[in-house]
């Protein structure tokens, strides 16, 4: 579908980039950097240095004062480049909402006073609806809040949430029962049962999961904290032992102490700044590639999970198949012309505007160039429940197709009978996975049309691209053992489950989790929820009924099924660009060692400059270039942060190998190429 | 490194993996009960014991009461030692009248030989009766190394098991390591210690007049041999004599030497393949394994290269070849090294070089391989415990790049676990550098040093780096029998041993309860020498980085100076 509603603002925008700019410079104040405990302790040591710094330009040295006064000048970049990261991710999100959250200005509802059409009604603010109340929507009111249809049936224009502009009808009953709060219905009215809180809609759940103080941490998240946390601590004591361990050296060595501002320094580029201050925008960014895909999820912990799941169930119909069966083969009875078979067959599917009606015309015609010929003089005989079948009545002529019992019954009512090879013909069918159709003529059998399930184009190739990362697919399915099994082995699943009820569906589900695995679906009707419920990751469909939207943890605005690949796909990207930058960020302090400790000793021990590997120009300019390209970095990495590490369908080593040189070695090796170049930049102009 | 270097080496390792992979297989069979359940003396011996105990032997303890356990256990240990040293005047087996041990001494010896540290502020010749290195000494060896065992096998339950509330008895596991896998050892080891010459008496010193004539030398004698053993098998280095396994009287030959270093290593990398059995994938033994050798060779190499130059400032005057200061003649540099950098690999501590004589960068090695968390093979449990605290840290980090949440051998790694690695990993280097600043600042912590500058911080850093990983090894100029040295490396020995040991039984119990997930082309492989890589990296990175400004004052800058200056 069309995403306009939710498509990502590039990074250059214009009024993105003015909004990210003032909102970060908003958040140097120290309240907002409470949530973040690296970036907070980089906040201090910047207030610390620039004190330092200030009170140094009484003192004798101006160029001790400058330096100092450099060194927090990018110290508070650092921040600032963290809370940018942020502030771009948000507003890439916040845009992205906000055309969501168009739809939702404040309207007012019709409260009935009781629960029926008909009675009277009060107008009242759509916000101050409870969950249970029931509201009146008629033709060109929108739908106040997430609910149910208790009564009636109208067509709907959910365009403000799924971004397609067919209206879909909604009725009372079944799974077609569900409406979203800010669509509009268009003809006819409903009696709407309110089922969420307005303000826990899926809209507003949304909203604040791509807004960073609101945010709730996902798990991963909070362990990953405690980590960086913990490495914070450890080289806050790491540098704050460093000065009584440098003043005994000094002493020791008629040497000088290492500086406050330089060990400031040193805390600022050992701690993981890099992840620290990119965590956050990650998470807000991959909610909002979730949004992309047009998937609202109803957590955080719920897109971590995708990354995990390692069993896909997939229902048959729509995700792996077509939605419909289609015409494959005409089996004539004994004595008929295969071609007078087509015929008869495509005559009586004229009018059926089925898709299985319009494939056995489009096969009629594939076969034996039968066309659309004159319609006048036919009459023709629509499908009712009752008799089971359609078909047309030319003049005298009845062509009559349907279910083998039902034209066996029709042609017994006009004295013929069914014949045995028509019926062995029909039963071999059905044992083969398809469906059959008997077309008749009158009294006369003329044969058998065969139905099949068609398999997606290309998703054999997907499914295999899953099995190699992997992560197995099994078919749900309501078919009988024969059919499903011939129906898998062509989409290449690994498993499937025939005759599939719903409580076999929480079975199989319980099945696989208690043998280890973690277990994605989709759903739809009101009878999955409990698998739904069950599943580690269970995508509702939009359209579906809203028990099964309450039980599932996102909701798909495009009612795809196939969507759940994508999702599984969003969520291993999140986690892979968590790591990535995790894994880089610490790999750098190897080089930034380098950099300061000969330059921050080079007072007390003169001979350690044989460690300045990097032939950095002096003391200040080695731990000035250090400080920068710790700031810089962050600017750098901000544009991988929000798109994402590529994700690539391979098995876990070998992404492994793949992401530990990319980010593990490349973190080694960049800081020394990065600092080196600052360092010779810096020695250019002069400045250090 | 010249040929000698590396024949020793190889020979070294090959015999330890040939006598490893057999008692992992009985430690396993001890561990799981499976050996009990053959042979119905061994379950007879174990239950009748533990009911002399009074506790019962079935009862699986959650993670908290078996933490409670270990920590009551070793405080009651301490209690004993302690009481034993200050009392050993009034008890018998005191040939040479040793008076009471000074309270502050008592109590840094009490903290130590319970840690498994064996740091020795005292020298043992010349301070403690027969009965207290018996009684409460070789005792502790005994129970502290027993302790390490059953903290690591309790780990390995912990990734072993699924959904399940308990991480086993610890009374149990105690009595199992003592009885079935440290006394049988150490019985073997210390007859064929007294067959090298190694006295094992109840004698009082030997009065001998040397050809000098001039004074009479004292010559101590005792149960060596007994104390020997567990020494080196329960990684505790603890000596009976103040040279240690320097000594003659400790490690008489070439052969005791080698004997020796493969008694060190020979329970911790049981262990391993112990781990592999337990886990069902000897692959993931083998991995860990691997990390742990690699990290081994390279320091080794690394040692051995620097102790083979020769000094700069002896060579001035005219004496060529490696420096050869504070070496054992019948070792030479190759054993020497081999020994420092096993000693110091795992947690034990025994030296039969002087380490504060080694060339800075020889003696940087034992000092980095403490510092990385005494993981290289480590203590008797301790090593393997917490090398898999580096493995949880590896696949935290890079699990994350596979795209899934992270795990190790099937257990989600969360937030509780985190905090319990996060809590075990750092509280040893905080107690180290706090320890080593307060040391340089403080007039008393000061007054210990012997040597002026670099070096005198390397002593200090030693001493803090050795109590507070419990290896117990000294840089030996420091004088650090004061109380002020005494109190404050008692407390980084303690802290160090159950700040690690109870995160990592909290680490055991929350894994336990966790199911077990089961493994697929997308689980991130924990086996083969990507992991092993990945590993190495770990732990350089998470152990090592801490330390990296507080070397470049020690070791690093000596180096320079040394080399420097000529």
């Amino acid at each position: 579908m069309d995403n306009t509603l939710t498509r990502a603002l590039p990074l250059t925008n214009p009024a993105l980039l003015k909004s990210a700019l003032r909102d970060s410079l908003r958040r140097l104040l120290p309240q907002a950097q409470l949530r973040n405990p690296v970036m907070f302790t980089v906040w201090i040591g910047s207030a610390l240095t620039t004190l330092l710094g200030i009170a140094a330009l009484r003192g004798h040295s101006m160029s001790a004062a400058l330096f100092t006064l450099a060194v927090a000048l990018w110290l508070w970049a650092t921040v600032w480049f963290a809370n940018l990261a942020e502030a771009l991710a948000e507003g890439r999100g916040k845009a992205q909402a906000a055309a969501l959250r168009a739809a939702r200005q404040r309207i007012y509802a019709k409260l009935l006073q009781e629960p029926h059409h008909g009675a009277s009604w009060l107008p009242v603010p759509s916000d101050e609806l409870r969950a249970g109340t029931c509201v009146l929507v008629e033709a060109g009111d929108t739908i106040p809040a997430d609910g149910e249809v208790i009564e009636g049936a109208a067509s709907v224009d959910e365009s403000a949430v799924t971004g397609e502009s067919a209206p879909v009808i909604r009725e009372s009953g079944g799974d077609r029962s569900a409406v979203t709060g800010g669509t509009t219905v268009l003809s006819d009215w409903i009696v709407v049962r309110i089922t969420a809180k307005p303000g826990e809609a899926f809209l507003d759940r949304m909203i604040a999961m791509v807004e960073g103080a609101r945010r709730a941490r996902t798990p991963n998240e909070i362990a990953l904290t405690i980590l960086l946390v913990a490495l914070t601590l450890v080289f806050l004591i790491v540098c704050v032992t460093l000065l009584p361990f440098s003043l005994y050296s000094a002493s020791a060595a008629d040497g000088s102490a290492v500086s406050v501002s330089v060990l400031v320094a040193l805390l600022v580029c050992l701690i993981p700044t890099t992840i620290g201050a990119l965590l956050s925008a990650i998470g807000i960014a991959g909610m909002s590639r979730m949004l992309r895909a047009n998937v609202i999820a109803t957590s955080g912990r719920a897109v971590e999970a995708a990354g995990d799941v390692d069993v896909l169930l997939l229902d048959k119909t729509g995700t792996i198949t077509l939605g419909n069966r289609q015409a494959s083969a005409f089996h004539p009875a004994p004595g008929v012309d295969e071609r007078a078979l087509a015929e008869a067959a495509q005559l009586a599917s004229l009018a059926d505007e089925t898709p299985e009606g319009r494939s056995i015309v489009v096969l009629a015609k594939e076969r034996y160039g039968l066309r659309g010929r004159d319609l006048h003089d036919m009459q023709f005989v629509a499908f009712s429940a009752r008799t089971r079948m359609s078909g047309v009545d030319i003049g005298e002529r009845r062509i009559r197709k349907g279910a083998a019992d039902a034209i066996a019954a029709f042609v017994e009512s006009a004295g013929g009978a069914l014949p045995n090879a028509v019926r062995a013909q029909v039963e071999q069918i059905a044992r083969a996975g398809g469906t059959p159709l008997v077309v008749a003529e009158d009294a006369r059998v003329l044969g058998a049309i065969e139905l099949k399930d068609i398999v997606k184009g290309g998703i054999a190739e997907r499914f295999a691209q899953l099995r190699r990362m992997g992560i197995r697919t099994v078919m749900i399915t309501g078919d009988n053992r024969l059919t499903a099994a011939a129906i898998a082995a062509e989409a290449g699943v690994d498993d499937f489950l025939a005759e599939a009820k719903p409580e076999d569906k929480l079975a199989l589900i319980r099945r696989h989790q208690a043998e280890g695995h973690l277990v994605a679906m989709t759903g739809d009707g009101a009878n999955d929820a409990p698998a739904l419920a069950q599943a580690d990751v269970a995508v509702a469909m939009n359209t579906g009924a809203s028990a099964a939207k309450e039980a599932g943890n996102m909701v798909d605005l495009d009612s795809n099924p196939t969507k759940l690949l994508e999702v599984v796909e969003v969520g291993k990207q999140m986690l892979m660009t968590r790591g990535a930058l995790t894994t880089f960020s610490i790999a750098n302090d190897v080089a930034k060692y380098f950099a300061i400790i000969p330059a921050a000793f080079a007072a007390t021990y003169p001979q350690l400059k044989a460690l300045n590997v990097m032939r950095l120009h002096s003391p200040q300019s080695a731990i000035l270039s250090a400080v920068i390209f710790n700031a810089l970095i962050i600017v750098l990495l901000i544009p991988l942060a929000l798109k994402g590490v590529r994700y690539r369908a391979q098995p876990a080593a070998q992404l492994l190998r793949r992401n530990l040189l990319i980010y593990g070695l490349g973190g080694l090796i960049a800081p020394f190429i990065g600092i080196k170049l600052i360092d010779l930049l810096l020695t250019a102009l002069h400045l250090a | 490194m010249n040929d000698n270097s590396w024949i020793q080496l190889a020979l070294y390792l090959i015999v330890l993996f040939a006598l490893a992979w057999p008692l992992g297989r009985w430690l396993q069979g001890v561990f799981d009960g499976s050996l009990a359940a053959r042979w119905r003396w061994m379950a007879a011996s174990e239950r009748a014991l533990l009911r002399l105990a009074g506790c019962a032997s079935d009862e699986d303890m959650p993670w908290w009461r078996y933490a409670g356990a270990i920590v009551a256990f070793n405080l009651i240990g301490a209690l004993a030692v302690y009481a034993l040293q200050r009392l050993q005047f009034v008890l018998p087996l005191n040939p040479a009248d040793m008076g009471a041990v000074s309270p502050d001494s008592a109590f840094d010896t009490a903290v130590s030989f319970v840690t498994n540290t064996d740091w020795q502020g005292y020298s043992g010749e010349s301070t403690m009766s027969h009965l207290t290195q018996m009684a409460a000494l070789a005792v502790q060896n005994f129970l502290s190394a027993a302790t390490g065992i059953a903290v690591a096998i309790a780990l390995i339950r912990g990734l072993a098991r699924h959904s399940a509330q308990g991480v086993g008895n610890a009374w149990l596991d105690l009595l199992r390591a003592a009885l079935w896998i440290l006394l049988p050892l150490s019985l073997v080891f210390a007859i064929f210690l007294v067959s090298e010459g190694v006295p094992q008496d109840f004698a009082a010193p030997v009065i001998a007049h040397t050809l000098q004539g001039a004074h009479a030398q004292t010559i101590p004698l005792g149960p060596v041999a007994s104390q020997e053993a567990i020494k080196l098998l329960g990684t505790n280095g603890g000596g009976f004599f103040n040279a240690n396994s320097a000594h003659p009287f400790e490690n008489p030959n070439g052969l005791s030497n080698f004997i020796e270093m493969l008694a060190i290593f020979l329970i911790p990398a049981a262990l391993v393949f112990a781990f592999g059995r337990m886990v069902g994938d000897m692959r993931q033994g083998i991995a860990v394994l691997t990390a742990m050798t690699v990290l081994f060779v390279g320091l080794y190499a690394v040692g051995v290269l620097a102790q083979s130059q020769p000094n700069p400032l002896i060579a001035k005057l005219g004496v060529s070849g490696a420096n050869m200061e504070g070496i054992e003649t019948r070792f030479g540099t190759v054993a020497s090294m081999l020994f420092a950098a096993v000693t110091t690999s795992a947690s034990c501590g025994a030296v039969n070089a002087m380490h504060d004589s080694l060339m800075p960068l020889a003696g940087f090695v034992p000092l980095f391989l403490m510092q990385l968390g005494e993981v290289v093979f480590g203590g008797v449990g301790s090593g393997l415990y917490g090398m898999l605290l580096f493995a949880v840290l590896a696949v935290f980090v890079a699990g994350l790049m596979i795209g899934r949440t992270p795990e190790y051998l099937g257990k989600k790694i969360g937030a509780f676990e985190m905090k319990m690695v996060a809590i075990a990993t750092l509280a040893v280097p905080v107690l180290v550098l706090l320890g080593t600043a307060i040391a340089v600042i403080a007039k008393p912590g000061l007054a210990g040093l012997s040597n002026p500058g670099a070096h005198g911080f390397s002593e200090a850093l030693y001493a803090f780096s050795s109590a507070a990983n419990n290896n117990g090894s000294a840089f030996a100029g420091l004088s650090a029998n004061t109380p002020f040295w005494n109190v404050l490396l008692a407390f980084a020995m303690w802290y160090g041993r159950f700040l690690v040991i109870v995160p990592v039984l909290a680490l055991a119990g929350a894994l336990a309860r966790k199911p077990r997930l089961a493994e697929s082309a997308g689980t991130l492989p924990t086996h083969g020498p990507l992991f092993v890589i990945l590993l190495i990296g770990s732990v350089l990175l998470f152990g090592a980085l801490n330390y990296v400004p507080a070397l470049a004052l020690g070791p690093v800058a000596e180096h320079f100076v040394l080399f420097g200056a000529h």
